[in-house]
């Protein structure tokens, strides 16, 4: 079983979390789902470091993130698959 | 993994079991803690829990101060116990409410004989008092006599992906054997409480948590100074990754697994609708919601941490999980058990909750933990409001 470079909670999530140091641009990073225990290709259009994340579709502004299955925060600013996810372009719906 | 269906635990009079034998020395306040640690010193065995409070405070927040000192003594990790107060009113009120337990209880206060005199007295008792309990035999008690509560802290990244899982899949594995379970942290659960409110099993339970979220929540936004978003997620969370408060409330979540709830506890109320899973309204400060739940009668503790929390409890053994390589490495001493291989793929989600158990019933058994053997024993009182 080779080392994942993402984890992706549930299958219906749209991120995933990088689990190595760092991606590097252009990395076709391997992703593995823990609901289902699968692994899928995504790729990293950025340098992303540990603990952050990287999204696995086309992300519109007003579209929904989730992780964990759940929704976690609204898209501010037009994402592309496989670019850093955080708070330059996703921003909470409680406050 | 076959669960195991026992472990070895001190029977009490109640027909509660403890994991730990502790004789402990209460001071009712703070003016008698100085009392309380002359007796420990004494007297081998024992141990004193000093605290901060205790004098002058009134209405929810006297009823508080007096369930955690009642509660801290019921406890069936607790073989006997020393009650010092500085006057006897609410020294006896402490006293009886641990006696109904049946296990050997005491009350000494000071006023009118001074400190010296007091020591002299409760030492006579505590000596007794040790050295009965020190013939107490672990027996053999059903996993049902696990009352297990959790709280997770100094949480970064890993903790949502795998540490606070795993705590998840051992709920999920244990509940069905009867244990008691619980979890709080009112304030960190902000973001995903319409989700956390539907966990509740009955409409009562439900309506109970929102309640308890609602509540905290106006407090919150009636004593905040400038927008929240500045300070949930922290600085820290968000270098190490977190985007939202939401996010890091559906990471903590994670270590209820897919349990439901049946009912809301006030800060260390005692759980009275037999076994399941419970939430307590705690403070997410890791000393203060340990303490709580150590006094609502839980008798082991798991602590996922990220970055390395070190807590431990005088009476309740806080068993430390991580899934921080890292924090593995460089903070081993305080790590009971390691689950960072869930990150490289090395383990899942299942193996890292039966390691998670078989350190849970090592510790049930009797092995230190981290924070016993290293002399953790945060016991600190949750404070409402100012005094009188």
């Amino acid at each position: 079983m080779s080392r994942p470079d993402l984890i992706i909670h549930d299958e219906k999530d749209n991120v995933g979390v990088v689990v190595i140091e760092t991606t590097k641009k252009g990395q076709d990073c391997s992703a593995w789902i823990m609901e289902n225990d699968k692994t899928v290709k995504v790729p990293s259009t950025n340098d992303v470091p540990l603990g952050h994340k990287i999204a696995l579709k086309d992300l519109k502004v007003g579209d929904t993130i989730f992780k964990y299955g759940h929704d976690i925060g609204k898209v501010v600013k037009e994402i592309k698959k496989g670019e850093h996810v955080h708070v330059h372009n996703v921003k909470t719906k409680k406050w | 993994m076959d669960i195991p269906k026992s472990f070895l635990g001190y029977k009490r009079e109640n027909g509660r079991a403890g994991t730990r034998n502790h004789v402990i020395i209460l001071p009712v306040d703070d003016i008698s803690n100085a009392c309380a640690e002359a007796v420990a010193n004494n007297i081998k065995g024992t141990i004193a829990l000093p605290h901060s409070y205790g004098r002058l405070q009134f209405g929810a927040d006297l009823e508080l101060h007096f369930r955690t000192m009642i509660g801290t003594g019921r406890n069936p990790n607790v073989a006997a116990v020393i009650v010092i107060g500085i006057e006897p009113k609410w020294t006896k009120k402490i006293v009886d409410g641990i006696a109904e337990t049946g296990k050997p209880v005491e009350g000494f206060h000071i006023e009118r004989s001074g400190d010296i005199q007091t020591i002299m007295k409760a030492s006579k008792k505590a000596q007794e008092f040790s050295m009965w309990a020190s013939e107490k035999q672990r027996e053999e008690c059903p996993m049902s006599d696990l009352w297990i509560s959790v709280k997770c802290g100094e949480s970064d990244t890993t903790s949502g992906l795998a540490s606070n899982p795993t705590v998840g899949n051992l709920m999920d594995k244990l509940e069905p054997l009867g244990v008691h379970l619980c979890f709080g942290e009112t304030s960190e659960l902000t973001g995903a409480e319409q989700v956390c409110a539907k966990r509740g099993a009955t409409p009562e339970a439900q309506k109970k948590f929102m309640k308890t979220w609602s509540d905290y929540n106006d407090f919150i936004l009636k004593e905040a100074t400038d927008d929240l978003s500045e300070s949930q997620p922290t600085a820290g969370n968000i270098a190490g990754g977190l985007t939202t408060i939401e996010e890091k409330a559906f990471g903590n979540f994670q270590k209820i697994g897919s349990r439901k709830f049946i009912d809301v506890l006030e800060p260390a109320e005692e759980p009275k609708k037999g076994k399941g899973l419970y939430f307590m309204d705690t403070s997410s400060a890791a000393a203060e919601c340990v303490t709580l739940q150590a006094a609502g009668g839980f008798n082991i503790h798991l602590f996922p941490t990220g970055q390395g929390n070190i807590i431990g409890n005088p009476i309740e053994p806080v068993v430390k999980l991580t899934a921080n390589p890292l924090t593995a490495k460089l903070m081993s001493e305080h790590v009971d058990c390691d689950v960072s291989k869930i990150l490289s793929r090395e383990m899942n989600l299942d193996q890292a909750g039966d390691k998670l158990i078989e350190t849970t019933l090592k510790v049930a058994n009797g092995r230190l933990t981290c924070a016993e053997a290293l002399g953790h024993r945060e016991f600190v009182m949750t404070k409402l409001y100012r005094s009188a």
